[in-house]
């Protein structure tokens, strides 16, 4: 004969352990830990961090244990060890680094400033294999003496390659600096993005900062598209806006040079 | 375990800071009553994160005096139940009678003295505890529920009533018939196996 007593028993028994793993994908989903793996690139292998809300650090790799403990200090969160991106991130990483725009990456910025976020998003929008002056950046935004802190905010850039701070360039077409790894750094994904960057430095050492079409009467930054598309027997440089305007050029609407000069 | 009422007021002063104390003390119990709900641990881990992630974002909707008056407990029972009916209503319908009443049965319910210590008795223990579960999986979601509730995650007929939004006579009734109807199918299956021994 069964007894409630003895089926109230063995439903007890039925109580079980959640399994380790409940514990961090709950807290990484709503964005109180994240997952780190690492990741190839054209400039050796990085960590990338993410959680529910989005990516929240790429950056060179160091040793598991020296990330974890930099993570914590620097958002607070614990970082648990994953071994690979999921892999739809996986994949639109790999297309955005390839070049395409609109592939969606959700950034996780939480505890950055409201300008800090401006510029990452500004340098969204430079298209892969082109770049912009810094002086750029900060017209854009509505910022135009801010230039030296859209400097320092590129440099605490917390997912470089995803918000390619690597397009911006110092406002006399030098390189400049880079965060994940300096200047040479910059120059290798550059390249691997089909920029000529010693013709660029070229350019720059010679002063010239726009190129211009006879043929359309419009001036561009050098890395612009449609500057790019510009024949040599077409083709004409200038030193400053004003001179291009001079000659009657107007401003390309495409890369919008006038916010380099500004 | 840590008391509910401490973490509620801890709760609504830090939410982000707190949240992990919530998820360690009840992870166990979610994923109890999801598993004995759903019967697949991947599934109810699943179900178990959604419902602390469902938890969470609506702490951090409410106002701090609701967080404090909250009942931790049914509350949280709440979520993961409503996430199970949801996922057992968009399964197929093969694979929601999955457990058959011919699942393999215990045998001795209550081992032999010699037997009640040891890897033998953990093993018989174990398949016991399946049994069971799989007699579960086949009662009605209402009495499931109601009978997960009170005898898996040991809630009180009061926070039963809470979580189940029902009056208590109505939930004690429940939790009654479910019982009967599992020991009645207990029974049944247990003469079944006899029979085909004898035979």
């Amino acid at each position: 004969m069964t007894t409630d007593a003895t089926v109230e028993a063995a439903l007890g028994e039925l109580h079980a352990s959640a399994p380790p793993s409940l514990a961090p994908r709950t807290l990484t989903e709503v964005g109180l830990a994240d997952w780190y793996t690492r990741m190839p690139s054209p400039i050796g292998e990085l960590v990338v961090a993410w959680n529910g809300l989005g990516v929240a650090t790429v950056e060179a790799a160091a040793d598991d244990t020296a990330f974890e403990t930099a993570h914590r200090a620097r958002t607070g969160r614990v970082a648990y060890r994953a071994d690979h991106l999921p892999d739809r991130l996986a994949n639109a990483i790999t297309r955005r680094l390839e070049g395409e725009r609109r592939v969606r990456i959700d950034l996780d910025l939480r505890g950055h400033t409201e300008f800090e976020r401006d510029v990452w998003l500004k340098a969204l929008e430079i298209p892969h294999g082109e770049v912009r002056p810094y002086g750029w950046i900060a017209a854009e935004i509505g910022r135009p003496k801010a230039v030296r802190a859209v400097g320092t905010a590129l440099g605490h850039n917390p997912v470089p390659l995803i918000v390619p701070c690597h397009r911006v360039v110092r406002s006399d077409g030098m390189i400049g600096q880079y965060s994940l790894g300096g200047p040479e750094n910059k120059r290798t994904v550059l390249t691997s993005e089909g920029v000529d960057v010693p013709g660029l430095e070229r350019l720059a050492a010679a002063g010239i900062r726009y190129v211009g079409s006879d043929t359309t009467k419009i001036y561009c930054l050098p890395t612009c598209r449609h500057a790019r598309r510009v024949m040599d027997r077409h083709r004409l440089e200038f030193h400053s806006a004003a001179e291009g305007i001079a000659r009657g050029y107007r401003a390309c609407l495409v890369c919008r040079p006038a916010s380099a000069a500004a | 375990m840590e008391d509910d009422a401490s973490l509620t007021i801890a709760l609504a002063d830090d939410l982000d800071g707190t949240f992990e104390r919530l998820v360690r003390a009840h992870q166990d119990r979610l994923y109890s009553i999801a598993l004995r709900m759903l019967g697949d641990t991947g599934d109810a881990e699943e179900a178990a994160q959604d419902a602390f992630v469902r938890a969470y974002r609506a702490l951090g909707r409410y106002e701090a005096k609701r967080i404090r008056e909250l009942q931790l407990r049914p509350w949280l029972a709440t979520i993961v139940l409503n996430l199970c009916r949801s996922r057992l209503a968009r399964r197929p319908v093969v694979v929601r009678r999955q457990v058959s009443l011919d699942a393999p049965l215990p045998g001795d319910l209550e081992p032999r003295a010699e037997e009640a210590r040891g890897p033998a008795a953990a093993t018989a223990r174990r398949a016991s505890a399946e049994a069971w579960a799989g007699l579960l999986l086949n009662l009605p979601p209402a009495y499931r529920s109601a009978v997960v509730l009170r005898h898996v995650d040991g809630l009180s007929y009061p926070e039963l009533a809470i979580a189940l939004d029902r009056p208590e006579g109505t939930v004690k009734a429940q939790v009654h018939r479910g019982l009967a109807m599992l020991r009645t199918a207990y029974e049944s299956a247990d003469r079944r196996e006899r029979e085909e021994m004898t035979a």
